[in-house]
């Protein structure tokens, strides 16, 4: 076992860890942070993505360990203190990016990360951003689009009817 | 996973400290070994994260050679080896963007998956493997799938490319992983051409030496017609024959030529 | 104009702020104190004896609490199938039994052989590799004809064979078909595969048993589309727990897509095992596991034939299909081939012969059911392709030969027993034509062309059956279920609104959509009413949400209690009001005598029935709350045309979806942002079918594709945004909305499409490829063009 401390969400947490936690587990059970999912034990579906030292991660494949002394935001801690969402969060449900919710708080981290890096993207640069988020319910269209919207373009004429 | 203990050593050498135990593991980005060990597919007593050793991060220039460190992530390649254009388009595309974050040129170089694409780069460039104890040609290097020239307990600690006057890589994808079902990387230099192709055989990377001598007399995608790769000796899986992926290591090449001409 | 509430407004979906926020409450989110971790020892060969399993050492392991094997499950009932198919010659379907733990046998990879439970998840795994095995390997049957051969291994050694029934329907057309096509001035064959799938939703199914010893009641939280189903089957068949000392609760859940209706041994184990332990057990699947353990989707080896006169007309179609079960009956498994997919083939057309013959066969495999669309997908593939072939082969506009045949007059009865009662399958032709811009198609065709590459546009159309009904019908075709649905509409004093129900939402958005419905017809603001579901102990009952039934069929039962309600509260309005009940309008929030401006509002009628000082106590009792089960008299019957336009690479056979549309029928629609949404998440389903995802086992019974690593799922660049459009609408006849079910169209209509259109791209590059079975991977594609 081995102390790992951290700031989780602007809050300092620390634990006693053994040497095979992972970062989600010690989220997620630890310290009770459920809203950051585990979909594939392959890496590959992006439900875990959260930001470590302001770096999309998949913390289900690193230790909690070499995350001692970074700082994490998961889901949890994107919205403001008073409950307001995070505009990407709230491009989420205003253009129905969401459906059963599971891969969505990797779908917003991922987002995040993308438009830190990227502030105006396009649908293609979005499109391959999400290569490593898998969403089984929205056909990825109005995930794609929330994103974009959340850069501030006008997506009204996407696919329009 | 099994239970094991985790040390993340500051320096090359406590690294190398660390690794002498009996069935302790180097932890490079962990971005295949974690998955790995979760399948308890490996029972390390210890892993050794390598990820916060200074002074195997970074990208720099030496003349005309681009070192890297070996813990130095895909993302930070990305990012700074604008020096060597191809090799930092490369790095933009293996995995996807967290997978980049984490994952390391050291830890795909030691690993050396048949389908990785940092292999088929080195093998190119004629890079240097440098290891906490010596330097190693990349001919020399790659020995088969999984297999390197590292002994135990050795550590990739920097990777040197020499830059080349042109080069390209092309990735033709497995739809479901996204490693290279065929990849294929391209680099011409003053003395000749390099060819590497990753992906395809069961013999993990290797160079495509009739396509070098084509291409070093004559570096257009035309030098290539009539030249193909046998598929004796090529992987057959769920996503491609021997064939196909003989047949994709011609088309692959052909479009990294256009694109480095 | 859009609305901005009520029915026809797009509102946004409510439960999104805890979902976007990470407050969901998922079955892994829930840990109860004291609760311990089971591990399940799963067969890692396709079929096999068991000899002996010897846990002595593994129950010495640390922290082990308890190992169970087949052996504890002596006298426990076994999991149960809901459906009993009659096949062709008057014989129910044989019915192996599933136990819930392997006894005596391990049939597939994945087969549970023992459940170690422990203090941790990792104590359990490591005293699970000490459990002692023996396991006789025997010969595994994969290929379901080979299964059938005379000789071939049995996956159940007291069945007489690997048939589990042999199902022809009409039985009675059979002769007149045979006759039809032997005299065609056409026939169209087309032998395929329908890949075998795995639905993935992206939460894996989760299960946590709590057993009370206070109360002597069992409680089990789980990942379902149906709870109470779930409830009856394992409380009555499985454990025999009785309803009232078992509460099953299925809170938010991660995506279904059919996979998590049906009954699962996880579930019962957790249960069973949390009184035995008397502790808390909570199972939660891993990736790897999900792909041996959830119920897969398809799996059908078809030939159909069409045979047209000679101006082109269907005059008959002849399938016979080879439907993989997989080792045991899952839960509704024997109907997705038979009353699902046969009852569909006719289509959108006017065929007057159709003969269906299915042969279900055990395999050692995975057991396969309903998977989004659930034999409809299957249906319409078939139909669809072939008709595109029939096209082809004739020479003529494969538009122009599907108008020709559309069925133009309704209510229609089809020859496989089905009645459609409303469609317009010229309207959606029309509109997909427009939004699709088949019209530019050549221009686009021509830009591909000069940059090396192919482009194919395909169309289909479909038709599918949802709010599976009625139960008296469903009764004679083998179901072991009613499939009607319950509402509760408990007002409050104050005027707001529970409504439980017993649909399930796993991203449907019933928790935005219902109020929509429920606030237009008591004209109040849709934020007073608040949505019940997925507690057995909180609805009075329920059977779940699959089959795009919820709205249809939930929807409705919630439409009728609401009615009772309004009935009831115009009473009470009445008596306020001091004027005639028969006078009473409901509009607004309010309660008016017609023609006057006197009205009581619709909160001090709720008061009224809550505090009843002034109150017709001698006429009703008060409180408001009613209840209304909803038996719907038929299936409803969306539709719609797709159109699909590809790029394919000749050098590498890869192939680029470039624009997808799809024009369906819905009839009403109450929310277009969640239908169009669904529609969306339903073609990226079918895109996956058609081009990436694919089940494969290889001779021996081992599951290939057993991870995202090789089972391709879609991702966000292998697909275009989509138009689509709902704008057809002719409204289902038969129950108060007019609505026709959504949920499933997408990943039923867009298969063939894709597939039509790579074969059309093929067809320009100058190769004369007809088909290709699906996954059109790139191997597959470039394989076909160099024959």
């Amino acid at each position: 076992m081995a102390k790992v401390t951290m700031t989780v969400n602007g809050r300092k947490v620390s634990g006693e860890v053994p040497g095979n936690r992972l970062l989600v587990e010690f989220l997620r059970e630890d310290q009770r942070l459920t809203g950051t999912h585990v979909g594939c034990d392959t890496s590959q579906c992006g439900a875990c993505v959260v930001h470590v030292n302001g770096k999309a991660v998949k913390s289900c494949t690193m230790m909690a360990s070499e995350a001692d002394g970074a700082d994490i935001t998961t889901i949890e801690g994107m919205a403001e203190a008073d409950g307001t969402m995070h505009p990407i969060q709230q491009a989420f449900q205003d253009n129905h990016g969401l459906q059963c919710g599971f891969c969505t708080p990797g779908m917003v981290m991922s987002a995040a990360a993308l438009l830190k890096d990227n502030p105006n993207p396009t649908e293609a640069d979005v499109r391959h951003y999400l290569e490593g988020n898998i969403c089984r319910c929205t056909g990825y269209h109005n995930i794609v689009k929330a994103i974009l919207a959340a850069a501030g373009q006008d997506v009204s004429k996407i696919a329009a009817e | 996973m099994y239970a094991f203990d985790f040390e993340q050593p500051k320096t090359i050498a406590e690294a190398v400290a660390a690794l002498a135990d009996d069935e302790a593991q180097p932890l490079s980005g962990g971005q295949t070994l974690i998955p790995t060990l979760k399948q308890r597919l490996a029972m390390p007593s210890k892993l050794v994260s390598l990820t916060a050793i200074p002074e195997m991060k970074g990208v720099c220039m030496n003349g005309n050679t681009l070192c890297i460190g070996g813990a130095t992530p895909h993302a930070v390649v990305a990012a700074e080896a604008s020096a060597y254009p191809a090799l930092a388009a490369l790095a933009s595309n293996i995995g996807d963007p967290a997978v980049r974050n984490r994952g390391t040129i050291g830890g795909s170089i030691a690993n050396n998956d048949p389908a990785a694409c940092y292999p088929s780069a080195a093998l190119a460039s004629g890079a240097t493997i440098v290891t906490n104890s010596r330097e190693i040609a990349a001919d020399d290097y790659f020995q088969g799938l999984f297999q390197t020239a590292l002994e135990e307990g050795e550590i990739v600690t920097e990777v040197r490319f020499p830059v080349p006057q042109a080069a390209n890589y092309q990735k033709f994808v497995q739809p479901a992983s996204r490693f290279a079902l065929v990849g294929v990387f391209v680099a011409k230099y003053a003395d000749g051409v390099r060819v590497a192709v990753t992906g395809a055989s069961n013999d993990g990377v290797f160079r495509w030496t009739e396509a070098e001598a084509a291409l070093s007399a004559n570096f257009s995608p035309s030098a290539l017609d009539g030249l193909s790769v046998s598929a004796d000796g090529m992987i057959g899986d769920l996503h491609g024959t021997p064939e196909y992926r003989a047949h994709l290591i011609g088309v692959m090449t052909k479009r990294a030529v256009a694109a480095a001409s | 104009m859009p609305k901005d509430s009520g029915i026809g407004a797009a509102s946004k979906r409510r439960e999104d702020v805890r979902f976007l926020t990470g407050a969901g409450n998922y079955t892994d989110d829930i840990n109860i104190y004291g609760q311990a971790y089971v591990y399940f020892l799963r067969s890692d060969v396709a079929h096999g004896k068991i000899n002996s399993i010897d846990t002595s050492a593994a129950a010495e392991m640390p922290g082990v609490v308890r190992i169970f094997t087949g052996a504890d499950f002596e006298g426990v009932g076994g999991l149960p199938c809901g459906w009993q198919v009659t096949d062709r010659h008057g014989q129910p379907m044989q019915e192996p039994a599933h136990p819930v733990l392997a006894q005596g046998k391990v049939r597939h990879v994945g087969d549970p052989i023992a459940a170690v439970v422990a203090d941790s998840l990792q104590e359990a795994r490591d005293a699970a590799e000490a459990i002692e095995l023996d396991i006789e390997e025997l010969p595994a049957v994969v290929n379901m004809k080979a299964a059938l051969q005379e000789g071939a291994p049995k996956v159940h050694d007291d069945l007489t064979s690997n048939l589990c029934y042999d199902w022809g329907f009409v039985e009675d057309n059979k002769a007149a078909v045979d006759e039809a096509i032997k005299n065609a001035a056409h026939v169209t064959t087309l032998e395929l595969v329908n890949n075998r799938l795995v639905a993935n939703p992206m939460e894996p199914r989760v299960a946590v048993g709590d057993y009370s010893r206070a109360n002597d009641e069992s409680t089990l939280y789980t990942t379902s589309q149906n709870p109470h189903v779930i409830r009856l089957l394992m409380g009555a068949f499985v454990l025999g727990i009785p309803e009232h000392k078992l509460r099953v609760v299925a809170p938010d859940v991660g995506g279904g897509f059919g996979t998590k209706i049906f009954h699962y041994a996880e579930e019962a184990f957790c249960t069973f095992a949390a009184k035995k332990c008397n502790r808390p057990v909570k199972w939660t699947a891993s990736r790897s596991e999900a792909f041996m353990s959830d119920a897969h989707g398809r799996d059908h080896v078809t030939k159909i034939e069409l045979a047209l006169d000679a101006d082109n007309n269907f005059t008959a179609i002849r399938t016979e299909t080879y439907a993989n079960m997989g080792a045991y009956l899952s839960t509704f498994a024997p109907s997705v081939p038979t009353w699902l997919h046969g009852t569909l083939m006719a289509g959108n057309y006017r065929t007057p012969l159709i003969y269906v013959n299915v042969k279900a066969v055990f395999t050692n495999t995975v057991p396969v059911d309903a998977y989004r669309g659930a034999g409809r997908p299957e249906a319409t593939y078939q139909l669809e392709r072939v008709v595109d072939k029939a096209a082809r082969e004739l020479g003529v506009d494969p538009i122009a030969l599907r108008r020709q045949n559309f069925i133009s007059e309704f209510p229609y009865a089809t020859p496989v027993a089905v009645e459609y009662d409303t469609g317009n399958y010229f309207a959606t032709m029309d509109k997909l034509e427009e939004v699709a811009d088949l019209a530019g198609f050549e221009a686009r065709r021509k830009a591909s062309e000069a940059s090396g590459k192919l482009r194919g546009l395909g169309v289909n159309c479909y038709i599918e059956a949802c709010g599976i009904a009625p139960s008296n019908l469903v009764g004679q075709l083998g179901a072991r279920a009613g499939l009607y649905d319950a509402a509760t509409v408990r007002v409050n004093a104050t005027g707001t609104i529970s409504v439980m129900v017993g649909a399930h939402s796993h991203g449907q958005g019933h928790e935005t959509a219902f109020p929509q419905v429920v606030a237009d017809m008591l004209g109040i603001d849709e934020s007073m009413i608040e949505i019940v579901h997925g507690d057995s102990s909180k609805i009075p009952f329920g059977m779940g949400t699959y089959g795009s039934r919820s709205l249809a069929v939930c929807g409705s039962a919630m439409v009728k209690a609401t009615e009772k309600i309004i009935k009831k509260a115009k009473k009470i309005a009445s008596h306020l009001l001091e004027a005639s009940e028969a006078d009473i309008e409901v509009k607004d929030g309010k309660f008016t005598v017609a023609g006057t401006d006197k009205s009581v509002a619709w909160g001090d009628v709720t008061l009224a029935a809550y505090v009843p000082h002034n109150y017709p106590l001698e006429d009703i009792e008060p409180g408001l709350e009613e209840t209304a089960f909803y038996d719907p008299s038929n299936f409803t019957y969306p539709s719609g045309a797709y159109c699909c336009e590809v790029e394919l690479d000749p050098d590498t056979g890869k192939v680029t979806i470039e624009r997808f549309a799809a024009a369906d029928d819905f009839g009403n629609v109450v929310n277009p942002m969640i239908v169009e949404g669904q529609v969306h998440g339903g073609i990226a389903q079918g895109i996956g079918q058609a081009l990436l995802e694919n089940c494969v086992y290889d001779d021996e019974g081992q599951l290939l594709s057993a991870s995202y690593m090789d089972y391709a799922m879609p991702r966000a660049d292998d697909v275009p945004f989509y138009v689509v459009d709902h704008s057809c609408q002719t409204p289902c006849t038969h129950n108060p909305l007019g609505v026709k079910g959504c949920g499933e169209a997408g990943a039923i209509g867009s298969p063939p499409a894709v597939v039509n259109a790579v074969i059309d791209a093929i067809q320009s590059g100058g190769k004369n490829v007809l088909h290709i079975d699906m996954p059109l991977s790139p191997q597959r594609v470039w394989a076909a063009m160099q024959d």
